[in-house]
């Protein structure tokens, strides 16, 4: 029977580095994602999940089971990305215009749009890339705040008391940022919720 | 209603507010719209693909994770450095040896040589040294000194 995540760390304290090991393979992919959308470069996202990971070891002689594991480590992934986006804001802004006409492939690398010897359909293909950009644009939009609730709230499905401590806000508040968040979503993504709804 | 629409499209309100929301919908278009434009959403959301971390992200945090300094208690320090243990265990004898022998050795200044201090003028008088009478000369073997060559 698999430990649970709070076993997993208590072992962790007591000096079981293999348990920190069990930690990171079943954190590490849901932690870069969520990093990902935060801050939008993969090689960002994945220092800043190092960062996380490096944190929650450190902090294993005074950790105390208060709260379950992934709020703990979602408030802390959290607070380095939104810090890490604020840090970052006015970088971004300054993306040269000059640069060649590029396509933002999903995996965080840059791809030319060379894909048509790979993909036959080469209309399909661009529709749906088109698609998944509006998409990630949508949410790149939104405040840190709203932004970081969706994600947590949509692709790890965590229930909103734990959403609500990571963002340090009440379950009622978090709410209404999500009904927000949502309502955005909502009108910048207009052509394709008009399309999705049909 | 707004605070429970999402809940109502992602399926996690509790029973009794599932049917209340449902009752709500029936008699609001608006809100019904709202619900079924929320569900597109939420739909389109699904649609990006996850990512897999690198190859090296394992290594790199395991890296950093053997690059932290050990953070034991004091005593750990001790048990975990035996070398360090009996250094320490050294020292504090010697300290201790070295206490006791310089106390032992201290000098003491016994009552009767108070008196003595107390005519330190005279001692360092040299004047009352010139008044004493010639020293008495040792017979050495017919050598004599005078001492005020």
């Amino acid at each position: 029977m698999a430990r649970s995540d709070v076993q997993l760390m208590l072992d962790v304290k007591a000096g079981d580095e293999q348990s920190f090991t069990l930690l990171l393979y079943r954190y590490r992919s849901p932690l870069v994602n969520f990093l990902y959308r935060m801050v939008r470069n993969r090689e960002q996202a994945e220092d800043l999940a190092q960062e996380v990971f490096l944190r929650v070891y450190r902090a294993r002689e005074d950790y105390v089971p208060s709260a379950k594991f992934t709020t703990w480590l979602f408030r802390i992934a959290t607070n380095l990305a939104l810090n890490s986006v604020r840090d970052t804001r006015y970088q971004r802004m300054e993306i040269s215009l000059d640069a060649p006409v590029m396509l933002d492939a999903e995996d965080g690398e840059e791809k030319t749009l060379d894909v048509a010897e790979k993909h036959p359909n080469i209309e399909q293909h661009l529709v749906e890339e088109t698609q998944k950009k509006m998409i990630r644009h949508a949410i790149e939009k939104l405040p840190e705040k709203q932004r970081a609730a969706v994600l947590l709230h949509k692709y790890q499905e965590l229930d909103y008391g734990e959403i609500a401590k990571i963002l340090q806000c009440s379950e009622s508040a978090l709410k209404s940022l999500l009904f927000r968040a949502y309502e955005t979503l909502r009108v910048e993504l207009a052509p394709l919720v008009a399309q999705h709804g049909k | 209603m707004e605070k429970k629409i999402l809940g109502y499209v992602d399926g996690r309100l509790k029973e009794s507010e599932r049917l209340e929301v449902e009752k709500h919908l029936a008699a609001c278009a608006g809100c019904r719209l709202r619900a079924n434009e929320f569900r597109a959403v939420s739909g389109l959301l699904d649609e990006l693909p996850m990512i897999e971390p690198s190859e090296a992200f394992d290594l790199r945090v395991h890296a950093r994770v053997a690059a932290e300094p050990l953070k034991q208690s004091w005593w750990a320090w001790f048990t975990s450095s035996p070398r360090v243990a009996v250094a320490a265990a050294m020292l504090l004898l010697a300290s201790v040896w070295v206490g006791t022998h310089s106390t032992n050795n201290q000098p003491q200044i016994a009552q009767e040589d108070i008196p003595v201090l107390e005519n330190l003028d005279v001692l360092s008088s040299f004047d009352v040294l010139s008044e004493l009478p010639p020293p008495v000369q040792a017979d050495d073997g017919g050598q004599q000194q005078n001492p005020q060559m």
